[in-house]
């Protein structure tokens, strides 16, 4: 506990000086002492948002403090909130699980954000059917059905039709999705509406929605709670913590016609395959949800870090800058380890020609 | 006449000076008291004052971050039940429904209960069982509300699917009624009143069981000498005599209840729909804000949600405002 204090007590110190003196703190400990700015050691860049990848940002911060000194103080708060500290420039970068609108990119305060996918999430499919022992085969639009509402029995035709020679119970089905706003929701309800023309008409996509049917759960933990505690029921939950808590996933017809497991391996191949077709002019805001590629799992997402395109503190803007090329390289490595799925490699190379385009303005 | 005394210095020397036989001087010591006592009433009512204050500012803080959302949406913000972030319609119909109906689902359950527990430890229960029994009670009150929560959905969720529920619709074919319709899946408003009635049951047994202690015991001796039996004497004796306190202290087991949050959006399912049927998953004031308050981006969706705090606050206020009330004309009718 003391230590992260300590951090925070530094971040408000330089905050505080961050008007008055150019040099960053070589102390945090003891903040009235400013050191030479060329010095390795630094003060401490603030960053708020997403709690999705926070477990892998944290390791990110500390690997990278323990290599440069330069601390990074993150509050994960959630990506509505990181948006709005971003846009009150209260923070040095924001992060978040959803791009953020024209509308909210307008309200920024300090010019136009970049955005910079850093690592990829997945949303699986998770269900409780005693009777089923091999993984559930299912299709976009069915899903979508199934979470309209409209298909109400495990041994409906259409989940039969997938699923030859599995005996399929006549059970009730229970949809179980978030209460919660979460970039989760946001992701699941991205590939409903790119797969299921009615969905995309109502409810459509975003953090919360009008749920036609189910029960809320709120968190991961309570929709993976409730659907293990329900006979018959079927949610979905992050990758990474379907795969920690080895939860029974479906299996995903993707855009090239095959059925495709949740894996890091499959969701960076969405990552690819969707990359390969952005425009030269792509801001990165994009989803790639039902990518292109034999391989991809279709509900994958990237998730971003947020930063001003031309930024206002030269010091610290250059430290934002040298941590996030770090993260792309060496950063990506580590990825893997902790359920994340890393970038692929041609879009790290197009990262890198667009982190060289960010402005680092004058000292105020 | 304290506050008469403390604003106007003049009179304070008139009254202090008044009944002195002899002398227009006073004494040091006698100035100083006077100052003393003027500043401790001055800094005790300033104490006194800074609670409606402070509530008066939450209503306004409140009101004012609320006003686009009522503005926007007038009185359909409390009939509506579509409640769309995506499309910007926001009606709170379903959780204002469900704050209510939880609550007084809580208080059916819970009363009866408390009571009973209440008049057993103060009337018939030996000393050597009272004490413990009461402790474990009170104890009931000291449990996290996210540990409630954690046992419901784990224990009570599934014996309400298995057991209760299955028995309520079917073997006592109380089907027939709307309020026990349709399918059981565990989380329901029944899951969230019945925790709400375990949480609030403590705060009125305790002081219900205070308030019985504390009744005369010549009131008793007076019922028993008319020859009353004993239920006589605790239904026509005791619990009338106490009846202002008890429903006081139904008042702050109903005050927990509507303003309870973590353990009620664990069990009650989140569903933004009216139903008849208690098995029906429904959604309260208090879990919406906590839901979706960290995620809402849109400036509507905030405005929205500060609304449905406004609308909180303004529902506990009656009910408060109105057991305030009950409990003055029981007193009175005494």
């Amino acid at each position: 506990m003391k230590p992260l204090s300590l951090v925070f007590a530094a971040a408000i110190v330089v905050a505080g000086c961050a008007g008055s003196a150019d040099k960053a703190q070589k102390d945090s400990a003891s903040g009235a002492a400013p050191a030479t700015a060329t010095s390795a050691g630094g003060g401490a860049l603030t960053g708020a948002g997403a709690t999705f990848p926070y477990p892998i940002y944290s390791k990110w911060f500390t690997d990278y403090a323990a290599k440069t000194g330069v601390k990074i103080n993150y509050q994960p708060i959630g990506s509505g909130g990181g948006i709005r500290q971003l846009q009150e420039q209260t923070v040095d970068f924001g992060a978040s699980d959803a791009p953020m609108s024209d509308d909210e990119m307008s309200k920024a305060k300090g010019g136009p954000v970049q955005h910079i996918p850093t690592v990829l999430g997945a949303v699986c499919i998770t269900y409780n059917v005693p009777e089923i022992t091999q993984p559930l085969k299912l299709t976009g639009d069915l899903i979508a059905d199934i979470f309209l509402g409209k298909v109400t029995k495990w041994n409906d035709s259409r989940i039969a039709a997938l699923n030859k020679g599995v005996a399929l119970p006549n059970r009730d089905l229970v949809v179980v999705h978030r209460s919660d706003g979460s970039g989760t929701s946001y992701i699941f309800t991205d590939y409903l509406s790119a797969v299921s023309p009615a969905w995309k008409t109502s409810p459509g996509k975003g953090k919360d929605v009008s749920w036609p049917a189910g029960l809320g759960a709120k968190g991961n933990d309570g929709v993976t709670g409730q659907v293990k505690q329900t006979p018959g029921a079927i949610g979905y939950v992050e990758l990474a913590y379907a795969r920690q808590n080895k939860l029974p996933v479906a299996s995903l017809r993707n855009a090239a016609g095959q059925f495709i497991a949740p894996s890091i391996d499959a969701v960076t191949a969405a990552a690819a395959g969707a990359a390969s077709k952005f425009p030269p002019s792509s801001d990165y805001r994009v989803s790639i949800v039902n990518a292109p590629g034999a391989q991809a799992y279709p509900i994958s997402s990237f998730t971003w870090i947020l930063l001003y395109k031309t930024q206002p503190n030269a010091e610290k803007g250059k430290q934002l800058l040298d941590f996030l090329k770090w993260a792309l390289h060496d950063g990506e490595q580590t990825a893997g380890s902790l359920d994340y799925a890393p970038l692929p490699t041609p879009l790290i190379a197009r990262l890198d020609s667009t982190l060289a385009t960010i402005k680092v303005g004058a000292t105020p | 006449m304290t506050d008469a005394v403390a604003r106007d210095p003049t009179q304070v020397t008139e009254v202090a000076t008044g009944p002195a036989p002899a002398g227009s001087s006073r004494s040091w010591t006698e100035i100083g008291t006077e100052i003393g006592d003027r500043v401790y009433t001055w800094s005790i009512a300033g104490f006194a004052s800074l609670v409606p204050i402070l509530l008066l500012l939450i209503f306004v803080a409140v009101g004012v971050a609320a006003w686009p959302a009522l503005r926007a949406f007038g009185l359909s913000f409390l009939t509506s039940s579509d409640w769309d972030p995506v499309a910007g319609h926001f009606g709170a119909a379903p959780a204002i429904y469900g704050t209510i109906v939880s609550s007084i689902l809580a208080l059916v359950v819970a009363t009866p209960l408390a009571l009973g527990v209440a008049v057993f430890l103060s009337e018939f229960a030996p000393s050597w069982l009272r004490g413990p029994v009461a402790f474990a009670v009170d104890l009931l009150a000291a449990v996290p509300s996210v540990i409630y929560g954690l046992w419901g959905i784990f224990i009570l969720i599934p014996f309400l699917r298995e057991y209760l529920m299955p028995f309520l619709r079917d073997t006592l074919h109380l089907g027939v009624l709307p309020l026990f319709t349709g399918p059981a899946y565990g989380s329901s408003m029944l899951a969230a009143g019945l925790i709400l009635a375990i949480m609030c049951l403590p705060y009125i047994s305790a002081v219900t069981r205070e308030v019985l202690l504390a009744v005369p015991r010549s009131q008793r001796e007076a019922a028993l000498a008319l020859g009353a039996t004993r239920w006589e004497v605790i239904r026509d004796a005791v619990i009338p005599y106490a009846r202002s306190g008890i429903i006081g202290g139904i008042i702050l087991g109903l005050g927990r209840a509507l303003g309870e949050t973590m353990a009620v959006t664990m069990l009650i399912g989140n569903r933004h729909e009216i139903s008849a049927s208690l098995f029906a998953p429904g959604y309260t004031m208090a879990s919406l804000i906590a839901n979706e308050f960290s995620e809402a981006t849109g400036d509507m969706h905030l405005a929205a949600l500060m609304a449905v705090g406004f609308v909180l606050l303004l529902v506990t206020f009656l009910v408060n405002a109105i057991a305030r009330w009950l409990v003055w004309q029981t007193a009175r009718e005494r």
